[in-house]
């Protein structure tokens, strides 16, 4: 036992398996369905639901994430590193990107829909807007950090500027990417949810304001549960894997 | 104008001529713009495969001369020419530096080595696109001994390992001109001398021209076949001495200790 405690890995088991224990003790003292459903009432629940629409509902709202995601990424990465490098750019607009930092993710997806109308360009539009500001500023610093004079030594051996942004650029930014998209994966799920409760008829979000309507508890854990476990595989399997092969050389 | 006309007798030894009319460094002192002058009518010539050495106080601007003559550094009014193939352009600031070199290699006061890349790879840097590139990486890192750390990344290495590695990737591409900016200070005195006679080594096998600045005098008589010395700001050549002892030179011998003694007197009294 001992020499298996000393093992990290089973180390996070054990804690998982605790608080499923706690989930159910609490579940069993509260004996009420509407406020707690116990662990088994939650994963019977997964099991008839994954039988219905489950994973569609869960396609269409990973396909939003991602999109809105990737364009995020995309778009705001772009503007942080014009700001990072252009001073009299990042003058004039740090003010508005403040601006956008500050606006309640609420008030951008109503506004969406109000003005493009309850459509999915409208619903994926409101999040990536709502995205855009934090990669900017994570990638504006990133920018800023890079150190010239690498970049020096590139020009010294006549590499040109695609061979410098490829070679001495990039691998500087690389960390401000990984975190980028950490926090933005962690934050887009959450905001996409709001949108299809508002303004979508299917996705995850559309389904959990159908059983609140109903006080169905056990599928609204069903769900969530369903949905948290794909995004943390995305970033166990997916995120953490890349970014430990491509930043094992800093101690 | 005398200049132009100057230039002929750099022409078919393939040297160095360094011309800087003027180099001025921005300062700003309490809201006031103020201009720091490093370099005026500054004017020399180095030999192919000469191992020259500039030797000056803190602050002289001697890394900014090593710049300008990396072509790093173009905001000067001057020019710098290689031996017979000259290039030069009149500009309204005077003659400005047009010509690029395809084989001047430098190696910085800090290693400035790629972490992200191994120390292999870091060799290799300079010359990947080149066909033998992994042959002439894998020789020099044989030489400077670091064969076993070849695929370690630089923040896993000691500081004196990291300056090898940046001294062999400034060898990587065969350079006909090397420059060196103090690259053996704030280093333990052990290692700068093994560094030394590495770089020696090195320089022997198809003797570049090193221009090399430092400010340790030791240094300076030790490794180089000319010592430049200069002044303090504007900088102006103080003297000029080509050094005529056989390698490898002991630093407690009669002939450096004199000669190093006779360097310190007349730069004192010219300083003055």
């Amino acid at each position: 036992m001992n020499t298996l405690l000393k093992n990290g890995l089973f180390r996070r088991f054990i804690s998982i398996l605790l608080l499923i224990l706690i989930w159910e003790i609490t579940s069993k003292i509260i004996n009420d369905k509407i406020i707690l459903p116990s662990p088994s009432n939650v994963l019977e629940s997964i099991k008839y639901h994954a039988s219905q629409d489950l994973f569609h509902h869960v396609y269409i709202t990973l396909f939003r994430v991602f999109t809105a995601f990737f364009l995020a990424m995309i778009i705001g990465s772009a503007i942080g590193i014009v700001m990072g490098r252009k001073k009299k750019l990042d003058d004039y607009f740090d003010g508005w990107l403040i601006l956008a930092l500050n606006i309640p993710a609420l008030v951008t997806i109503i506004l969406c829909f109000i003005w493009f109308g309850l459509n999915e360009v409208a619903a994926i539009l409101a999040v990536t807007i709502n995205k855009i500001p934090t990669v900017t500023v994570i990638l504006r610093e990133g920018t800023k950090a890079i150190d010239e004079k690498l970049v020096e030594v590139g020009k010294l051996y006549n590499k040109s500027r695609f061979e410098i942004t490829k070679d001495i650029l990039v691998p500087q930014l690389f960390p401000y990417f990984i975190s980028a998209a950490r926090s933005g994966l962690a934050l887009i799920w959450k905001i996409v949810l709001v949108v299809e409760l508002l303004g979508r008829s299917n996705g995850v979000g559309f389904k959990i304001n159908e059983f609140f309507s109903m006080f169905d508890t056990t599928s609204i854990l069903a769900y969530t549960l369903v949905f948290v476990l794909i995004i943390m595989s995305i970033e166990w399997f997916l995120v953490k894997p890349t970014e430990k092969k491509l930043t094992e050389w800093r101690l | 104008m005398y200049r132009k006309l100057a230039i002929n007798h750099v022409g078919p030894m393939n040297g160095l001529r360094i011309i800087i009319d003027k180099k001025v460094f921005p300062l700003k002192t309490q809201n006031k713009q103020g201009e720091n002058l490093i370099f005026k009518n500054l004017d020399f010539t180095i030999k192919k495969g000469q191992f020259i050495s500039f030797f000056g106080p803190s602050g002289c601007g001697k890394t900014t001369l090593l710049n300008i003559i990396s072509g790093l550094d173009k905001d000067y009014s001057g020019s710098v020419q290689p031996g017979s193939t000259t290039s030069t352009k009149v500009t309204s600031q005077g003659i400005t530096n047009t010509y690029s070199f395809s084989n001047i290699s430098y190696m910085f006061q800090s290693p400035r080595l790629f972490d992200w890349l191994t120390a292999i790879e870091n060799i290799k840097y300079p010359i990947k696109k080149k066909k033998n590139s992994e042959k002439i990486a894998n020789d020099l890192i044989k030489k400077i001994g670091l064969e076993k750390y070849k695929n370690e990344y630089p923040n896993r290495l000691s500081g004196g390992m990291q300056r090898r590695i940046a001294l062999a990737r400034a060898f990587a591409p065969n350079p006909n001109i090397l420059l060196l900016d103090e690259p053996f200070i704030s280093i333990d005195k052990e290692i700068a001398n093994l560094l030394r006679k590495l770089l020696i080594k090195l320089w022997k096998k198809n003797k570049p021209m090193i221009i090399f600045v430092t400010h340790d005098l030791d240094e300076s008589i030790e490794l180089a076949d000319r010592i430049c010395f200069l002044s303090n700001l504007p900088s102006k050549i103080l003297l000029d001495y080509e050094i005529n002892l056989n390698r490898p030179r002991n630093q407690n011998s009669r002939k450096f200790i004199s000669l190093k003694r006779l360097l310190s007197a007349a730069t004192i009294l010219k300083r003055k």
